[in-house]
Parts: C-alpha cells; structure tokens; sequence
C-alpha cells in the first residue's frame, strides 16, 4: 500500500488538534497501538487457526484506530503517526496498566479483552458525540469494529467459564489479576476539565461498564472480582514493568532502519 | 502449538455457505473448525467475509452433509447421455409462435 491508500484510511482526517486536545489524543491511540501489539504475539501461537485469526483480525482494527488517533494527535506538534509510535521514549506514552497487561495465557488475554473492549465500546459511544469533530468521527467509526471485538470476549468467557474444571479455574484467576488495573480506566485526570464537551469523562463511564460486566459474569457464572487496586499511572508517563520489553520490539525495527520502507 | 490440550478432540468441522448480495443464493466457500455453531459463524465471518464479502452466512456440521459416492459418478450422472430431449433447444418451435 502506498501512502496515499494509507492516508484514505484514516477517520476524520484533515482536522488539527490543539496541544490538549492531542494529549487526549494520544490516551486512546496509545491504548489501542499497545493492545494491539499485545495481540499480535498470538499470531500462529493461538489454540485454534481460526482463533488466531480472530485475534489477529482485532489486532488489526486496533491499529486502524490507532493510527488515526495518533495522525491526529500529531497534527498539533508536526509528527507523523510513526512519529508518535516508533520514536517517543517510554515516559511519553499514555497507555493505561490495563493495556499493558501481559498477554499471559489465553484466558488472561480474553479477560483483558472483556474489560478493554466493554471500556472502549462504552467510550466510543460517547465520544461519537464529541463537539470535536475528528474524534467523534474517529469514534464513529471505531465503535463497530469494537462492539465486534466485545462479543468475541464474551463468547470466550462464557465457554471458558462453562467448559471444563481447569478452562473455569483459568477464567477466574485471570479475571482476578486483570481486575487491579480496570479502576485506572475511570480515574479523571485534570485534563479531562479542560475538555469539556470534547472529551469523554471517565468516572462517568463506570457505571455502563460495571453493568454489563456483571451481567456478562453472572451469565458465565462467575463472581466479579474485588481486591487491591494498581496505582496506574499511564496517562502521567509511568507504566507497568512490561511497558519497556513491549516498546522494545514495538520500535527496534524503525529505529535500526531509520526511514526505511518497501 | 502441542501443549495443554493437545490430546483432547479436535473441534468439529463446519461447512460454510456465503451469501453475496440480495437476490442470490448462499455459495459454499470453504470449510472451519469451530466449538459450536455461535463460534463458528464468527469464525467465517473472521475468515471469509474481510473484504465485504457477504450479507448472511450459513454454516452447517460437515458430518450433517450426505453427499453422493464418487464411485457411482456413472450411475448417479452419466445416465442423460443420448437424451437430448431432456433439453429444450432439442425441439424445433411451432409456426405461429412469436417470442420464442
């Protein structure tokens, strides 16, 4: 693909994003870049060929949302998307813990799904009405690919908590060490008071959230987690100890071969 | 990957059926593994409708398909060798009949 196909892809294309506007910017496209790089591991590793498509095809959707929220979050300072994703150092990101969760076994990373997809489909709804165009467009268009991404979670959850002894005992200890990380999700920074109407309020999103947890984990059986709470961090630049191995083989191959392209 | 799991029962096979377009009939495009019916619907979707493919698809267990024996190719669809009145051009139209 040549670079003009590229740049048709992107959603909400053509808009310049003032210096918070693109700090918010860069909350959800690095959520996204990240989770993505996390799911691509599974490529020819999943249990099934068909689920490593599937995950692989999430994978994809996420980059797609990633890339044109990075596009836009550098429009304010001059840098590409490749820019924003090869060449910042750790403490320039903006991931939350949760996306930065290990990809541990299968239903380690179903459970990070779960949370992750139920966070961003409620998000996405949100933002569509944002009063800044780009995001509401961006949202708009990512907000089916993600309704998709939740009900392939969903569907994991139940069998795996339905299946047998052990795929049940997985579920419940990964949905408990996933758990940690979800309230980082919801946490208001001061950002979001000087975006009012243009970015989504996270606290205002955990009641939708908790409500269709529950319901997901009363359907499979399973309780809702509770216990200690990560401190987070991701939205101020500290991130969770995987944050530097991930970046690592996110970024080597642009940063050994500065420009290079096929 | 030949870890956890690997002696248990492969997932059953599932026939897939793609329907491209209102008006035509769901065509057989290929075959999956799935757990169950739910799950492999969404594997087609996963695997044969990325590119704006389809508008339904149906997928069935491979086992509940009967097809016919390769061996009877004779028997089962040779026989209207010779019969060419089982085709229409094989009849010549009738004076008198316009738009035919």
């Amino acid at each position: 693909m040549d670079e003009l196909t590229l740049s048709d892809e992107l959603a909400g294309a053509g808009g310049v994003a003032t210096t918070d506007v693109a700090e918010y910017a860069l909350w959800l496209g690095d959520d996204a870049l990240i989770l993505s790089q996390q799911l691509g591991w599974w490529i020819s590793r999943a249990p099934e060929l068909e689920e490593d498509v599937a995950l692989g095809n999430i994978a994809l959707d996420l980059i797609g949302h990633a890339r044109s929220l990075l596009h836009y979050a550098g429009t304010a300072s001059g840098r590409t998307e490749d820019d924003l994703a090869y060449w910042r150092t750790e403490p320039e990101f903006r991931s939350a813990w949760l996306f930065e969760q290990p990809n541990g076994d299968f239903g380690h990373t179903i459970a990070r799904q779960l949370v992750a997809s139920v966070y961003l489909f409620e998000l996405y709804s949100r933002l569509r009405a944002s009063s800044d165009a780009t995001l509401a467009a961006i949202a708009e268009k990512s907000l089916k690919e993600v309704d998709y991404h939740r009900d392939h979670a969903v569907q994991w959850i139940l069998r795996l908590a339905g299946g047998t002894d052990e795929s049940r005992r997985r579920i419940t200890v990964a949905l408990a060490d996933v758990w940690p990380y979800v309230d980082e999700l919801f946490r208001d920074e001061p950002l979001i008071d000087r975006l009012e109407g243009v970015a989504v309020r996270p606290s205002t999103l955990r009641p939708a959230f908790d409500d269709v947890i529950v319901g997901v984990l009363s359907e499979a059986g399973l309780q809702t987690p509770a216990g200690f709470i990560a401190s987070g961090g991701g939205r101020r630049g500290s991130h969770f100890t995987t944050m530097g191995y991930l970046l690592a083989e996110l970024q080597v191959l642009a940063r050994q071969h500065p420009g290079a392209s096929w | 990957m030949s870890a956890p799991g690997a002696s248990a029962e492969p997932w059953p096979l599932w026939e897939v059926f793609v329907r491209a377009g209102r008006g035509l009939s769901h065509v057989h495009v290929g075959s999956l593994h799935a757990p169950d019916s739910d799950m492999a619907l969404r594997n087609a979707r996963d695997l044969y409708t990325r590119r704006n493919e389809g508008t339904s698809i149906w997928v069935v267990p491979a086992e509940a398909i009967t097809t016919s024996d390769p061996d009877a190719k004779g028997a089962f669809f040779e026989s209207p060798a010779g019969k060419n009145y089982r085709h229409a051009v094989y009849y010549t139209a009738s004076e008198g009949v316009k738009h035919l």
